[in-house]
């Protein structure tokens, strides 16, 4: 056991956060309510993608030869702290520099990976993933929507939901059924599709927060080439797989620095609170809350960093990701809940911390449904890891 | 950076756990805790020859000169094993006396290490918590010289133990004297401790005297020593837990791959499956957050004192989680004295309270972050 950092990922700690000090844009402040202030939005978030691709900085994870820098994924994890560190913006890419690239660079055509992946990298081409359906969410091989081939295009039909980026994106990695005679895992291909191809459409989805995060996508008789078939035809289970086992290890790191500013902004309101003629942080109650949710973000960096040193070694994403993926979860349910509790009747306001603490409350129900519900990642756990018989 | 043991740390784990397989198997360990003391002086000595009292010490008192990552590693196994007797109490008295590093105390440490003698440490006050401050037991000058009335409660394996690191005060100043066990004026209690593999006593002290080369150290001095062979104590403590918990866990595991029900393993069942998977999650956190405290502490890292109160918090929490899930699907057999899961149930339950409960330790972590 040795937690300290080698040398070199010292040294490429400072190169970045040289890099970062003089790149950095300041903060994106405006609301971004009307189409137009959402257009500049994006274009700031665009722009902050094309300028750490100049820097060097975009697909840090991808093999050199694909234009990625390469860097080992302690190296990665570092680039994500210090991202989170100086509160860069977010990465308007991480669908595609997180799942779609390293899919296409793992199964796609030699065409496919000159077309993608430098767009990609540049913030040219965003993309969104189509995968999830209204009748197929954890069950996601039952998916329905439903590819022809006619000449040398399929012709898609169907719903998507869940679509992250969705109303931004102009590709889509896009799991479709070719063989419906087939078992449900067998007939399915994956499609990179063109959203501005005649017959997509979409539609905000709004949550529960009130805010439109994902859309539902709606595919009528688009045409897709069939050069655009991403690995082999009838193969896409294997390849939706390789993109999800991306995703999530990908969503563990990162988070951390996300929900620890969040601790600490709490930590900091606290401090400013006082309630029946005393501070707050004198009622042990109070006292007691906070460690918890400490020690709760703390157990979660340590289990992070664990998993991440366990996949340095063996250099694949495991099922071990489902227990990261189910403590996150949990934990920041658990921390929602014990911010509101510590700041009171006030706290759940949508005017107090522009309702930040409300915000989080209501977005943290999503986390233990998003990328593989509770239930699943426990399935997978006890299958995978325990070797307990499969049980659906 | 890596966060998994090295190679030597892992052969340690191997022999620790075959070498306590062999001498001290769960048909042993019901006799042991069948008896007054708990305490087998054989079984002590096979510990000792394996250089693991106070393998965390300097070589010159007797150590092993290893570190606390390694200590942790044994605390585990030992746990794991359900192993009864004094190794927590003496470890801390030992972790204590190093700290003094005077003739005294090195010349202690030295037969302590060989298996020779054993040790613990004197800390509760009636009515007092793990707050070292809360000592008020005073050591009295008469004409005679240093005396002791008085009484220390919940000491862990006094009559197993030679001698009694015992924390008094001298005046204001606090401090530690050395009281043998066995000495005139001083009887122990014995509190029949949920945990029947380790005992607990209420020592009485009655114009107990005290040399003065028996006040091993006042004031700071007994202070931070105190407060670091606690730290220690703490993760070993941890540590413990954490081998029952993976005993617990696996033993679970493989009765819900075997026993059936409905014909069919109820490991089948989701819920089932899922107990299962939240004591892999648990257990596995619990290990990711005992063996940073070790690695924090020994590297002396800025957030060392929180890293211990963190592994204690989740530890306590979640080792009572995974013991109660652990009869629960044991069903109607976890529930008998005749299955073992019940001697780490309790190992677990009583741990759960030592150096501090998470109720307590949460407060020292709200402290830190709150400075």
């Amino acid at each position: 056991m040795d937690l300290t950092l080698a040398a070199e990922e010292l040294q490429f700690r400072d190169t970045l956060r040289g890099w970062l000090q003089a790149n950095v844009p300041p903060p994106w402040t405006q609301p971004s309510k009307d189409a137009e202030s959402k257009q500049a939005h994006l274009e700031y978030l665009r722009a902050w993608q094309r300028t750490l691709f100049d820097g060097g900085w975009a697909g840090v994870s991808w093999p050199r030869e694909h234009g990625g820098r390469g860097v080992t994924i302690i190296e990665q994890s570092i680039f994500q702290e210090e991202l989170a560190l100086v509160q860069a913006p977010e990465r308007l890419g991480v669908i595609g520099e997180g799942l779609v690239g390293p899919t296409i660079i793992a199964v796609g055509t030699e065409a496919q990976k000159q077309q993608f992946l430098k767009p990609l990298l540049m913030g040219d081409h965003i993309w969104c993933q189509g995968f999830s359906e209204p009748n197929a969410g954890s069950d996601l091989a039952a998916l329905g929507t439903k590819a022809v081939l006619d000449g040398d295009h399929y012709v898609v039909n169907g719903q998507k939901i869940w679509t992250s980026f969705g109303h931004v994106a102009n590709w889509c990695l896009l799991v479709v059924r070719t063989d419906p005679a087939a078992p449900k895992h067998k007939g399915l291909t994956c499609l990179l599709v063109d959203m501005k191809s005649p017959g997509v459409e979409f539609r905000p989805l709004k949550m529960l927060t009130g805010d439109a995060e994902f859309n539902e996508l709606f595919f009528t008789d688009v045409r897709v080439p069939v050069s655009n078939v991403l690995g082999e035809v009838n193969q896409g289970w294997g390849v939706a797989l390789t993109a999800l086992g991306n995703e999530r290890a990908n969503l563990g790191t990162g988070l951390y620095m996300m929900f620890k500013r969040d601790f600490d902004r709490l930590l900091e309101r606290v401090q400013t609170m006082r309630r029946s003629g005393r501070p707050i942080t004198e009622d042990s109650i109070v006292r007691q809350k906070l460690a918890q949710a400490h020690l709760d973000l703390e157990v979660f960096r340590l289990n992070s960093l664990r998993t991440l040193s366990g996949m340095s070694n063996s250099h694949a994403p495991g099922p071990e990701g489902s227990i990261l993926k189910l403590y996150w979860s949990e934990m920041n349910q658990r921390n929602a809940q014990l911010a509101l509790e510590i700041l009171g009747l006030p706290g759940q306001s949508w005017d107090f911390d522009d309702g930040r603490w409300a915000f989080n409350y209501l977005r943290s129900r999503g986390n233990t449904i998003e990328a593989g519900t509770s239930e699943i990642q426990r399935n997978i756990i006890a299958q995978r890891v325990l070797g307990l018989p499969r049980s659906y | 950076m890596e966060f998994d043991l090295s190679k030597p740390q892992k052969l340690l784990r191997e022999t620790a756990h075959a070498t306590l397989a062999q001498t001290c198997p769960l048909s042993r360990v019901r006799e042991m805790m069948a008896s007054e003391t708990t305490h087998d002086k054989s079984l002590w000595q096979t510990i000792a020859d394996q250089g693991w009292i106070g393998l965390h010490l300097d070589e010159n008192v007797g150590g092993l000169g290893l570190g606390l990552v390694e200590l942790t590693v044994i605390a585990e196994e030992m746990g794991r094993a359900c192993l009864p007797g004094p190794y927590l109490a003496t470890t801390w008295a030992a972790t204590l006396l190093a700290q003094l590093a005077n003739s005294q105390s090195i010349a202690l440490l030295q037969s302590i290490t060989l298996g020779e003698h054993t040790a613990t440490v004197a800390l509760l006050d009636q009515d007092s918590d793990w707050d070292i401050e809360q000592v008020q037991l005073q050591l009295r000058s008469t004409q005679s010289g240093w005396q002791l009335t008085g009484r220390k409660t919940l000491v862990l394996d006094a009559e197993a133990s030679d001698t009694i690191l015992c924390v008094v005060r001298q005046g204001s100043e606090l401090a530690i004297v050395l009281v043998s066990a066995r000495g005139s004026g001083l009887s122990l209690k014995k509190t029949r401790s949920l945990d029947a593999t380790r005992t607990l006593y209420d020592v009485e002290f009655d114009g107990v005297s005290i040399a003065e080369h028996d006040i091993v150290a006042v004031g700071s001095q007994a202070r931070e020593a105190l407060e670091h062979s606690m730290r220690v104590a703490t993760l070993a403590a941890c540590a413990e837990m954490l081998g029952a918990m993976q005993w617990i866990r696996e033993t679970t595991l493989d009765y819900a791959k075997t026993r059936k029900q409905f014909d069919r393993t109820i490991g089948s069942y989701q819920a089932v499956q899922h107990q299962c998977a939240d004591m892999l999650l648990m257990t596995e956190s619990a290990r990711a957050a005992t063996y940073y405290a070790a690695w924090a502490l020994s590297a002396s890292a800025p957030d060392a004192d929180k890293a211990v109160a963190i592994a204690k918090a989740y530890c306590s929490d979640v080792g009572r989680e995974v013991a109660h899930r652990g009869v629960q699907v044991h069903g109607g057999i976890g529930f008998t004295w005749e299955h073992d899961i019940h001697l780490f149930f309790k190992r677990i339950k009583v741990c759960e309270f030592l150096f501090g409960d998470a109720t307590w330790q949460r407060e020292q972590i709200a402290k830190l972050i709150l400075a």
